[in-house]
C-alpha cells in the first residue's frame, strides 16, 4: 500500500466549490449584523433574530449540498 | 501492518477495550455469538450478511449508551444544581442559574416572546442533552460524538418538528396554522400558486431536514477531520521499511506533527461542539417563535 496512490470522489470538489456561495452568504449576513449593532447595539436582539433565520436559510443550500455530495455518484 | 501496530495509540481496528479515537462503526454492548464470529480476526464463516444479527446487537450499541448516558447525566446535573436552592448562591447553584438564565432570557425570552415560559425546559434540556452528546467527542472512554450517527440528530429534528408544528397549531387552530405557515401577508393572489408550494417546503420539508443535517453534517465533518489527523499520523509515524512501500524516514515526522496538530483540531471541535448545540436551540425557538406569530 502506498499512501500517496489517492483515490477519492470528484463530488468533494464540486461540494468545496459549492460551499463558495453560503460561506459568503452567511459571512454578510453577521458581518450585516455586527454592522448594525455598532450603529444602534439596542437594537441587536431584533437584528440577531432575522439573522438567525436567514443564518438557517442560506446554511440550507451548504447542508443540502454536503448530502448530495455523498448520495450522488 | 496489523492491529498490534496500533497497541500505541489505541485506535480503531486494535482489541477491545478501545479507548482511543472511536470510528464510525456501532459495536454492541453484549455481542451474540453471530456477532463475534462475524466480526472477529481472520476468515469469516460464509453465512455472515447483515440478516444474521440479533436485535440486542442492533439496538444495544455503544452509541445508544452515550445517549442514554448523556440523558442520564443532563438529568442528574440538573437535580444536583438545584438541590436546596439559596438566597445567595453557591458556585454549584451559580453554574446552573448562568445556563438557566443563558437559555432563559437569551434565547427563549429574546426569541419566542410572549409565552416563552412553557418552551423554556425543552430549550433548555435540548442545549444541554446536545452539548454533553457533542463533547463526548473529545472525552475519554467515549471519543465519539454521539451526533455524527445521523440517526440521533434526526431523532432531535423530530423532537423539534413535532414541538414546533404542535404549538402553531394549538395556538391558531389547523386550518389558521397552515394559511399562516403557506400564505405569506401581502403577497398578490396569483402569485400564491408559486409562493404557497415554497412556504410549504421551506416550512415543512427543508427546516427538520437542514435542522438534522446541519448538526450531523457539522459533528461527522469534524469527527472525520479527527480521524485523519490522529488515525494517519499514527500509521505514518509507526510505518517502517518493512510495513510499506515507499516508505522514507519524512514520514515519520509528518506522523508526529499530525498528532500534535490533532490537538488544535481538537480544540476547533470544541467551539464547534458548543456552537451547534446553541444553533439547534435558536433555531428550535426561531421555529417557535414563526409558528406562534399571527402573520409572517
Amino acid at each position: 500500500m502506498n499512501l500517496l496512490d489517492t483515490a477519492g470522489s470528484l463530488n468533494m470538489i464540486g461540494y468545496g466549490i459549492a460551499t463558495l456561495g453560503p460561506a459568503l452568504g452567511v459571512a454578510w449576513i453577521f458581518a450585516s449584523v455586527i454592522n448594525g449593532t455598532a450603529r444602534q447595539p439596542e437594537a441587536r436582539g431584533a437584528m440577531l433574530s432575522t439573522a438567525w433565520i436567514g443564518f438557517a436559510v442560506v446554511e440550507a443550500l451548504a447542508i443540502i449540498g454536503i448530502a448530495l455530495a455523498f448520495v450522488i455518484n | 501492518m496489523g492491529p498490534a501496530a496500533f497497541g500505541l495509540i489505541p485506535l480503531e481496528g486494535s482489541a477491545p477495550p478501545e479507548f482511543g479515537v472511536q470510528a464510525f462503526d456501532s459495536r454492541p454492548l453484549f455481542p451474540s455469538s453471530v456477532w463475534t464470529a462475524c466480526h472477529g480476526e481472520g476468515s469469516l464463516p460464509a453465512s455472515c450478511a447483515e440478516a444474521s444479527s440479533t436485535w440486542t446487537d442492533v439496538w444495544f450499541t455503544n452509541h445508544i449508551a452515550q445517549a442514554v448516558i448523556a440523558a442520564v447525566a443532563v438529568i442528574v446535573f440538573w437535580l444536583v444544581v438545584v438541590w436546596r436552592p439559596k438566597v445567595i448562591p453557591g458556585k454549584r447553584q451559580f453554574v446552573g442559574e448562568y445556563l438557566y438564565d443563558m437559555i432563559r432570557n437569551g434565547v427563549a425570552r429574546d426569541i419566542i416572546g410572549r409565552d416563552y415560559q412553557k418552551y423554556v425546559p425543552y430549550l433548555l434540556a435540548l442545549f444541554t442533552f446536545i452539548l454533553v452528546n457533542n463533547l463526548f467527542g473529545q472525552t475519554f472512554l467515549f471519543m465519539f460524538p454521539t451526533f455524527s450517527k445521523i440517526g440521533f440528530a434526526w431523532g432531535l429534528a423530530g423532537a423539534s418538528w413535532i414541538l414546533y408544528n404542535a404549538a402553531g397549531i394549538k395556538r391558531h387552530g389547523l386550518a389558521g396554522y397552515f394559511k399562516n405557515m403557506t400564505v405569506p401577508h401581502g403577497v398578490p393572489a396569483p402569485l400564491l400558486i408559486l409562493v404557497a408550494p415554497l412556504e410549504f417546503i421551506s416550512n415543512f420539508i427543508t427546516r427538520p431536514l437542514t435542522l438534522g443535517l446541519r448538526l450531523f453534517a457539522n459533528l461527522f465533518a469534524g469527527h472525520l477531520v479527527v480521524m485523519v489527523f490522529v488515525v494517519g499520523g499514527s500509521w505514518l509515524l509507526l510505518a517502517t521499511s518493512a510495513s510499506s512501500a515507499g516508505y522514507s524516514p519524512i514520514w515519520n515526522v509528518a506522523g508526529g506533527l499530525a498528532l500534535l496538530l490533532s490537538f488544535f483540531v481538537f480544540a476547533i471541535e470544541l467551539l464547534v461542539a458548543c456552537l451547534q448545540a446553541y444553533i439547534f436551540t435558536v433555531l428550535t425557538a426561531q421555529y417557535v417563535s414563526s409558528s406562534l406569530s399571527e402573520a409572517h
